[in-house]
C-alpha cells in the first residue's frame, strides 16, 4: 500500500462539449473548449510549475509561476488563466519561461523560513517541490531583507494551525473558503508586502465564523495551514479509501496512515458523494477511536443494578444465547427482538436482521430509521414505488429552484450544504419551509426568496396549500400527468386539493405564514424551472409525517419536477447508513429490498437460502417493543449501535420498557445510556476496524475499508455470527463481501453489487442489477417504479399535540455541525469545543416575558417530563417556539418529547411537544437522579477475566 | 394512555388519514394497512376491544377491524398494493 496521491489538473474541468485540438510541446492534444492551457498540459501528463493554481479552484493566477510561451502571441501568458484556442502552439519548458519561473521562485524563498527539515510539512510541500521543479539553485536577494519569520502562529482551532510566516500569499485557502466551503471566513488583509491571510476580522480561527471544515487545510501549498496531527505524528505512509461514518451524506476520504495509527482523514477527491470536500466531523472528529472511555472487553452482570464484571468473548457470547433461549422457552417465541443501527454497515445490518428472523423465529426486528426516516418509506412507497430520494446529489447542478422542507443541510448534511449554496451562488433560488431561520435563509452572497417559517406541525396545511395554488392557477404539468401519473388518482386529488380548506387563507391560520407567501413560493416551485426539494426530519418526524412526504410527492407530480436531472425529491438521511439499513430489511415488516414477510415468493427465497421457516407476520415495531415490555410480555432485546434510551421519546417510557427485560445486550463503543440497562455488554468497532459498505442518502453504496485491527478482537459482524452459531443458525461467511454476495442473490436491486464492482467502479447507486449494472444515478426516468405515479389524498389533521395554558410554548429539535446524533463520539472529540451543552433557542418576546436571559438555566416541561439546559436568546426562532438538540445526554430533552407518533409508521413526532419555560437555578430531580443511576450502572469491577 | 388504548388512538389515527378518500375505500385500505404493519397480538386486542371498548373507536376504522374480526384477523394478501 502506497500514500495515494491524486492528480491536480489545476484548474477545474471545462463541462463544455465542444472540443478544441493544440499542441503543447510538440504533442497534439484535443480537451473539451474552455479548458485552461495548465489543465491541457497535465492531460497529457506535463506538470506546468504553479503555486496559487489547483483544480478545485478557480483558476486566480497571481503566482506568475506558470508562465507558457504561445507561438505568434506576445509575452508570456499564465497558463492556469488561459484558455486553450484551436490550432496554438504551446510551449511549456525554453530557456527564457525558466529564468522567469526561478526569479519568481526566489521572491518567495527569500522571505520563506529555511528550515524545511524540521519542518512538518516537509515531503508534502508544493513550495518546495516547484523550487525543486524550477531548479532554483541561489537566491540572489539573501534572506536578510524585511520578511514575515516572526509572525506568530494561531493555533486556536483545536484540529489545525496557520503559522503565516510560512505563507507565500496565494489565497488558495480564501478561494477554497469561499468556493469550495462557502463560508468567506477568511480575507487577504492589506495590500503588497504588508498583505497577509485573516480569519474573520482578524480574530483567532477559533474565534471567527470558520466551520473546521478544513478546506483551506487541504487547498494550502505550505506548511501553512497544517493538521495538528501531521505536526505531531509527521507524514503519513500510506493511505486507504473509506467511507465517512457519521452523516447520510457518505464523504469518502483517504484515511492517511503510519502502520496502523490514523494520521489524518483526507477528504478523497474521486468521491462521487463529496468531490473532495469534507466537514470538522468527517475531517477531523475521528479521535473517539481511540478514547480512553472505549470500551474493549465482553461485560456481563446478573442485575442492572451490579457492577459490570469484565469476561470473555466466549461467556459473553454464551450468556446471550442461553438467555434468550430461555425467555423463548418461558414467555415464547415474540418475547425477543433484535434493534439494527444505521451507523452499522449494510452487512452487518443485514446480519442482525437475519438473526432475528432465521434464528429468533419472529419478525421482531427493527431500526432506529423508525425514528427518522420511516414515514420517507411509506411515504414514498405509496406515491412512486420505492423508498428512496429519486435523484444524486451532482443534480442539483441542474437545479433552477431549491425548495428546502424541515431540513438545515448545513448543520446536518454540511457537504452538499456547501454544495447547494454554491448552486445558489450562481442564481438557483431558494425556498425554506421551516420554523426556523436556518443559516441558508441569509448567509453570505446566499438569500431564500420565501422563508416559510410555519408553527410546527403545520407543515401539511402549507404543503397542501402550494398544491391548491398549483391546480388552482393552472400552473399543473399536464402533459406529465397525463403520461406518467395514474389520472383517476391524480383527478380525485386535484379535485380534493382545489377545495378551499387547503387553500392558503386557511394554511395561514393553521401555520401563521401569510397567504401571500405561500402563493408566491407556490408559483416559484411550479414556473422557477428545474426544482427539486430536499427535505429532512422537519418532515418526517410528526404525526402526520408520512401524510407531508406523500404533499411533497404530489407536488413534484404535479409540476412534473420528478424523472430527470436537477429536479426530485430528496430525504436528506440522518445517520450515514439511514438509506442502507432500511434497504437491508431491518424493519418488522419486510425483507431487504422493501418487500412484505407476506410475500409468499419473496418469504420461500429467503427460507430456502437460510434453511429455515420464516414467520409471514409483522413483528413489533421499537415502541411496540417497549409497550410490549411495560405489559410484561417481550423480555430479551438486542442492541446493536444503538442508544434507543437517549435517542428515542418519551425517556421514561424507555427507561420502564428496558428496566422491564430480562437480558438487555448492548453493542457499542461506549457504555452508552442505554446501557444502563443492559446485562450484557458487547464491544463495537469504529468505522476504521472493518470491512463493509454504507448507502447514502443518494442510494450510493460505498465501500468502508478496515485501516486497523478491531481494538476488541472482533469486528460487529462477526460478533452476530457468534451469537447466531451459539443460537443454532448456522452463518458461514469468511468475510463481508460474502454477506454482500448473498444480500445480491436475494434482492433484485441490488442483484449486480459486489465489492469488486465497488472495489472498480468506487461506488454504485442501486437499483444495480443486469439492466443497470453500473446503477442508477436518477431513479423513475421512464416510468415511476410502481408503474404510474399515485397522488395520495393528503388532509391536514392538526397534531395532537397542541399548545396549552399549561404548556403555551412549541419546542421542536434539531441538529448542530459540530455534533452527531447523540453525540457518543463527537462528545468524545475536540468537537466539544464547538458546542459544549445544549442549549434552547427562544424568542427574545417570549424570553423577557419570562425574566429569561441567554446563558441563564431554564426549566423545560412537558407532561412528559422536566429538564433543565441553559437559555439562547434569539430571533432565529419565532415567537411561541423554542428549539434544542440532543447531543449530550444530561440534557435529556428526550424526557420532555411524548409518546405522539406518526399515523403510518409509529416515527415519533420529536418536532413538536408543547413545552413551558421557566427560569431554574440547577439540575431537576431527574437529572440528579439520573447522573447518579448512570455512575452506578457504569462501574466495572476491577478484576479483569483471564 | 393505557396498552390498549394507545392501539384506539393508533388506529383512529390510521382511519384519519384514510376517511379523505371516502368510507368505501377507506375502510379495506384501515384493514389492509393493520394487516400488513401490526403484529398478530396488536391485531387480536384491537379486535377484542369491539367487544368491550368499541365506542373508543372512530366509525372508519371501526368498520375496518369488524372487517378484521369477520377475516379471523389473519392476513390475507399481504402482496396486495400499498394504500
Ligand atoms: S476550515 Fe473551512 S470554514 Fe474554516 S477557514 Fe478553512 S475553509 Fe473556511
Ligand atoms: S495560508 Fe496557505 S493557502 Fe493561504 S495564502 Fe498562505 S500559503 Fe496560500
Ligand atoms: S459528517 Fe457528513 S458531510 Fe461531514 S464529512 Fe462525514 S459524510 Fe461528509
Ligand atoms: S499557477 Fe498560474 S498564476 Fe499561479
Amino acid at each position: 500500500m502506497a500514500l495515494i496521491k491524486e492528480i491536480d489538473y489545476g484548474t477545474p474541468a471545462s463541462a463544455s462539449s465542444d472540443v478544441v485540438t493544440l499542441t503543447i510541446d510538440g504533442q497534439q492534444v484535443t480537451v473539451p473548449a474552455g479548458t485552461s492551457i495548465m489543465h491541457a498540459a497535465m492531460q497529457m501528463g506535463t506538470q506546468i510549475p504553479k503555486l496559487c493554481a489547483t483544480d478545485s479552484l478557480n483558476s486566480f493566477g497571481s503566482c506568475r509561476l506558470c508562465l507558457v510561451e504561445i507561438e505568434g502571441r506576445p509575452g508570456t501568458p499564465a497558463s492556469c488563466t488561459t484558455p486553450v484556442a484551436p490550432g496554438i502552439t504551446v510551449r511549456t519548458q525554453t530557456p527564457r519561461l525558466a529564468q522567469l519561473r526561478r526569479g519568481v521562485m526566489e521572491l518567495y524563498i527569500s522571505d520563506h523560513p529555511l528550515d524545511c527539515l524540521t519542518c512538518a510539512a516537509n515531503g508534502d510541500c508544493e513550495l518546495q517541490d516547484m523550487a525543486g521543479a524550477v531548479g532554483l539553485r541561489e537566491v540572489r536577494y539573501g534572506y536578510g531583507g524585511a520578511n514575515h519569520f516572526a509572525a506568530a502562529k494561531d493555533v486556536s482551532n483545536p484540529y489545525f494551525q496557520f503559522d503565516p510566516a510560512k505563507c507565500i500569499v496565494c489565497s488558495r485557502c480564501v478561494r477554497a473558503c469561499e468556493e469550495v466551503q462557502g463560508t468567506f471566513a477568511l480575507t487577504i488583509d492589506g495590500r503588497g508586502f504588508a498583505s497577509k491571510v485573516a480569519a474573520g476580522a482578524a480574530e483567532p480561527f477559533f474565534e471567527s465564523e470558520c466551520v473546521s471544515c478544513g478546506a483551506c487545510v487541504q487547498a494550502c501549498p505550505t506548511a501553512t495551514l497544517i493538521e495538528k496531527s501531521v505536526v505531531a505524528t509527521g507524514q503519513p505512509e500510506h493511505s486507504i479509501v473509506t467511507t465517512c461514518a457519521y452523516c447520510g451524506v457518505g464523504c469518502t476520504f483517504k484515511a492517511e496512515m503510519r502502520g496502523e495509527e490514523v494520521v489524518r482523514m483526507v477528504p478523497w477527491k474521486d468521491g462521487r458523494a463529496n468531490h473532495g470536500h469534507s466537514c470538522v466531523k468527517g475531517r477531523f472528529a475521528w479521535g473517539y477511536a481511540m478514547h480512553r472511555e472505549r470500551i474493549l472487553t465482553p461485560m456481563v452482570r446478573e442485575k442492572t443494578t451490579d457492577p459490570w464484571r469484565v469476561t470473555t468473548w466466549q461467556e459473553a457470547i454464551g450468556r446471550v444465547a442461553d438467555e434468550f433461549r430461555r425467555i423463548q422457552r418461558q414467555y415464547g417465541r415474540d418475547a425477543i427482538g433484535g434493534i439494527t443501527s444505521s451507523r452499522c454497515t449494510n452487512e452487518e445490518t443485514y446480519l442482525v436482521q437475519k438473526l432475528v428472523r432465521a434464528g429468533f423465529g419472529n419478525n421482531n426486528v427493527d431500526t432506529c430509521a423508525r425514528v427518522c426516516h420511516s414515514p420517507t418509506g411509506y411515504g414514498l412507497n405509496a406515491t412512486f414505488g420505492t423508498s428512496a430520494g429519486t435523484q444524486d446529489f451532482d443534480s442539483i447542478e441542474d437545479t433552477d429552484v431549491v425548495m428546502i422542507v424541515g431540513a438545515n443541510p448545513t448543520d446536518a448534511h454540511p457537504v452538499f450544504g456547501s454544495r447547494m449554496k454554491r448552486r445558489l451562488r450562481a442564481g438557483a433560488r431558494l425556498i425554506v419551509i421551516d420554523p426556523r431561520r436556518i443559516d441558508l435563509v441569509r448567509s453570505p452572497h446566499v438569500e431564500a426568496q420565501y422563508h416559510l417559517p410555519l408553527r410546527p406541525g403545520s407543515n401539511v396545511a402549507v404543503l397542501n396549500a402550494m398544491a391548491h395554488v398549483i391546480v388552482t392557477e393552472g400552473l399543473v404539468n399536464e402533459a406529465f400527468v397525463r403520461e406518467r401519473c395514474d389520472l383517476a388518482s391524480f383527478g380525485a386529488w386535484a379535485e380534493f386539493i382545489a377545495e378551499p380548506r387547503n387553500g392558503p387563507a386557511e394554511a395561514e391560520k393553521a401555520s401563521g405564514v401569510p397567504a401571500q407567501t405561500i402563493i408566491d413560493a407556490a408559483r416559484l416551485y411550479a414556473t422557477g424551472g428545474n426544482a427539486a426539494i430536499y427535505y429532512g426530519l422537519g418532515v418526517t418526524e410528526h404525526s402526520q409525517g408520512t401524510t407531508t412526504v406523500m404533499a411533497i410527492a404530489n407536488l413534484a407530480m404535479a409540476t412534473g419536477n420528478i424523472g430527470r436531472r436537477g429536479v426530485g425529491v430528496n430525504p436528506l438521511r440522518g445517520q450515514n447508513n439511514v438509506q442502507g439499513s432500511c434497504d437491508m430489511g431491518s424493519f418488522p415488516h419486510e425483507f431487504t429490498g422493501y418487500r412484505h414477510v407476506g410475500d409468499d415468493a419473496v418469504r420461500a427465497s429467503f427460507e430456502a437460502a437460510w434453511g429455515r421457516t420464516l414467520e409471514q407476520e409483522p413483528g413489533l415495531r421499537i415502541p411496540n417493543m417497549l409497550d410490549e415490555a411495560v405489559g410484561g410480555r417481550f423480555k430479551g432485546l438486542y442492541v446493536q449501535g444503538e442508544d434507543i434510551l437517549q435517542s428515542d421519546p418519551d425517556t421514561h417510557h424507555v427507561a420502564a420498557g428496558l428496566a422491564a427485560m430480562e437480558c438487555v445486550v448492548v453493542q457499542d463503543l461506549f457504555l452508552n445510556e442505554t446501557a444502563n440497562y443492559a446485562h450484557v455488554f458487547l464491544p463495537g468497532s469504529t468505522f476504521l476496524e472493518r470491512d463493509g459498505t454504507f448507502t447514502n442518502a443518494e442510494r450510493r453504496i460505498q465501500r468502508i475499508r478496515r485501516v486497523m485491527a478491531p481494538r476488541a478482537g472482533m469486528a460487529d459482524w462477526e460478533v452476530t455470527i457468534e451469537i447466531a452459531r451459539a443460537m443454532g443458525l448456522a452463518m458461514d461467511y469468511r468475510d463481508p463481501s460474502e454477506i454482500m454476495d448473498e444480500i445480491a442473490r436475494l434482492t433484485p436491486t441490488f442483484a449486480g453489487v459486489s465489492f469488486a464492482k465497488l472495489d472498480a467502479l468506487g461506488s454504485v447507486q442501486w437499483p444495480c442489477n443486469e439492466t443497470v449494472p453500473e446503477g442508477t444515478p436518477i431513479m423513475h426516468t421512464e416510468r415511476f417504479v410502481r408503474g404510474a405515479g399515485q397522488f395520495m389524498l393528503t388532509e391536514y389533521q392538526p397534531t395532537d399535540e397542541r399548545s396549552t395554558r399549561r404548556f403555551p410554548l412549541l419546542l421542536t429539535t434539531g441538529r448542530i455541525l459540530s455534533q452527531y446524533n447523540v453525540g457518543a463520539q463527537t462528545r468524545r472529540t475536540n468537537n466539544v469545543l464547538w458546542h459544549e451543552e445544549d442549549r434552547l433557542e427562544i424568542h427574545p418576546a417570549d424570553a423577557e416575558a419570562r425574566g429569561v436571559r441567554s446563558g441563564d438555566w431554564v426549566r423545560l416541561s412537558s407532561r412528559a417530563g422536566e429538564t433543565t439546559l441553559r437559555a439562547q436568546v434569539t430571533d432565529r426562532v419565532a415567537p411561541g417556539v423554542v428549539y434544542t438538540t440532543f447531543h449530550h445526554p444530561m440534557t435529556q430533552a428526550n424526557v420532555v418529547t411524548t409518546e405522539f407518533s406518526d399515523w403510518a409508521t409509529n416515527c415519533p413526532e420529536y418536532k413538536v411537544t408543547a413545552v413551558q419555560v421557566t427560569p431554574s437555578n440547577g439540575p431537576t430531580e431527574w437529572q440528579t437522579r439520573y447522573e447518579e443511576q448512570a455512575r452506578q450502572s457504569r462501574r466495572i469491577l476491577a478484576e479483569a477475566a483471564d | 394512555m393505557s396498552h390498549d388504548e394507545k392501539l384506539d388512538y393508533m388506529a383512529n389515527q390510521i382511519g384519519k388519514f384514510f376517511a379523505a378518500q371516502g368510507e368505501e375505500r377507506a375502510v379495506p385500505a384501515i384493514a389492509e394497512h393493520l394487516r400488513k404493519f401490526w403484529t398478530p397480538r396488536m391485531r387480536a386486542t384491537i379486535v377484542a376491544r369491539l367487544q368491550s371498548d368499541a365506542a373508543r373507536l372512530d366509525p372508519l376504522p371501526r368498520r375496518a377491524v369488524e372487517r378484521l374480526a369477520a377475516q379471523g384477523a389473519a392476513p390475507d394478501s399481504a402482496t396486495a398494493a400499498v394504500p
